[in-house]
């Protein structure tokens, strides 16, 4: 078989470039689901906060300056080809010296804690949460998403009852979205898991969240439960800000996988309005 | 549309009386950083008897965590952080004197009760702004709990610095009635 050497040292470049490049940069589709939003929104406060946050994103960029103080934890998500070969180091292992050094460097703020019982702070984000994918192919493509707490913390997971059914999905997630309110940062971008079991629906759901702004689902009915949720979390009022208005949410994506017959698990990741990731393919 | 404030701390109760939620303000002046960490410092330090490391008669505690500042300039980003994480913690600031926080999100019942009792208010920034909100901070210190790193409080001079107020000392609360005005079905 073919193999493509690739050096751990050029992981860790891409990776700490990632990092700077998705903090400071707010992607374009991101930028004009901000402008479409601005426009159809009815609240005078809510127009406003669309309008600052269209400033901010401009700002940053300029001033190279992070979008959000909260810099998130660094999710990195690697897709690689299966005729790579990682040279000079573990692929996990450059993946986080990638991250020491773009946050670092980059002056993005570090908020890792080392244990989540003791709370001190490991000083460089690391460690990063990284999924790996083995795909086809000769390359390896590398996704750096910042989660910040504000949103992550308010993301749910709940294993429903197959009875409760498409009916009882929406009412979980609107449920979700309301308990969060102005604390997860609000325009929210939405990514649902259904499906699978308890640990791979919250993957869909992280999963989901990376699929281009507002595109739908390929499948029919998980794009028609897209619309339907949008409907519902923008009808809860909740607004810009949190302040009120009818943008709630900029997109809602669903995705899906086989499941256990007595099983509905269903995962609810919540994104900020400053939904960053980066990428690029070494 | 409503009024737009002009605020200086310290915080006098009759400028807080006149603030209504939903208002819009800027605030020009010296204020303090603190959040999660800083605050529980802060309450332990009362606990034990011992005295706050910055007084807080009339001043404004902004819940924000910075990112570290770029040659040339005072502070890195600095947008706010959700405020009902400190919700254990606010009443005993307000307390000693505490008169106004900044921070995104709803607060509980037990904060928005001291509100009302020592005559308090809670604004919001605008959330995830965090490098525009910087451009109103002129300058940044860290005064107290350096090991804290970004946690640290800082005191910053801001200049018109925009904020909306979001619970007034009168019940008012710009969430519920906002979320109210907009809902549907």
């Amino acid at each position: 078989m073919h193999v493509r050497e690739v050096a751990a040292a050029e992981i860790i470049g891409v990776v700490a470039g990632l990092c700077v490049e998705a903090n400071r940069r707010l992607p374009p589709d991101l930028i004009e689901a901000f402008e479409r939003a601005a426009k159809q929104e009815e609240s005078p406060l809510g127009k406003e906060i669309l309008a600052q946050l269209l400033d901010n994103a401009r700002l940053a960029e300029r001033e190279s300056l992070p979008a959000c103080q909260d810099c998130g934890v660094a999710v990195v998500f690697v897709e690689a080809g299966a005729e790579v070969c990682v040279t000079g180091g573990l692929l996990a292992d450059a993946v986080n010296a990638g991250v020491r050094q773009g946050y670092t460097e980059g002056l993005l703020r570090k908020s890792v804690v080392a244990s989540p019982l003791r709370r001190e702070n490991t000083g460089d984000n690391t460690p990063a949460i990284i999924h790996l994918k083995h795909v086809p192919g000769d390359r390896m493509r590398v996704i750096v998403a910042p989660k910040g707490a504000g949103s992550e913390n308010m993301s749910a997971l709940a294993m429903l009852r197959p009875a409760d059914g498409v009916e009882g999905i929406v009412r979980f997630v609107v449920t979700t979205v309301e308990r969060a309110g102005a604390s997860a940062c609000p325009p929210l971008v939405i990514g649902v898991g259904i499906g699978g079991n308890f640990e791979r629906c919250a993957m869909l759901a992280k999963e989901a969240l990376l699929r281009p702004l507002g595109e739908p689902s390929p499948d029919a009915d998980a794009a028609a439960l897209e619309q339907r949720l949008l409907g519902a979390v923008n009808d809860t009022g909740i607004g810009p800000g949190g302040l009120g208005g009818r943008m709630t949410a900029l997109a809602v994506h669903v995705e899906t996988f086989p499941c256990h017959i007595a099983s509905l698990p269903v995962a609810v990741n919540l994104n900020c309005h400053a939904h960053r990731h980066a990428e690029a393919v070494i | 549309m409503s009024q737009i404030h002009k605020l200086t701390p310290p915080l006098a109760d009759k400028v807080v009386e006149a603030l209504r939620a939903g208002d819009r303000s800027t605030i020009t002046g010296v204020i303090y950083t603190a959040r999660d960490a800083a605050h529980r410092r802060m309450v332990e330090a009362l606990d034990n008897g011992q005295p706050l490391p910055v007084g807080l008669e009339g001043q404004i505690i902004y819940y924000t965590g910075p990112t570290p500042a770029p040659p040339g300039r005072p502070i890195g980003s600095a947008g706010p952080t959700t405020a009902s994480r400190m919700d254990p913690y606010a009443p005993r600031l307000m307390a000693q004197g505490l008169k106004a926080m900044i921070g995104k999100g709803a607060r509980g019942a037990e904060v928005r009760e001291a509100l009302r009792e020592y005559r308090a208010v809670y604004l919001t920034a605008t959330p995830g702004a965090g490098a525009l909100l910087s451009r109103h901070i002129v300058a940044a210190e860290v005064v107290a709990y350096p090991d804290l790193g970004t946690e640290a409080i800082h005191r910053l001079e801001i200049q018109d610095f925009p904020v909306i107020v979001a619970n007034d000392c009168h019940g008012g609360d710009v969430y519920e009635a906002g979320v109210r005005q907009y809902r549907r079905g």
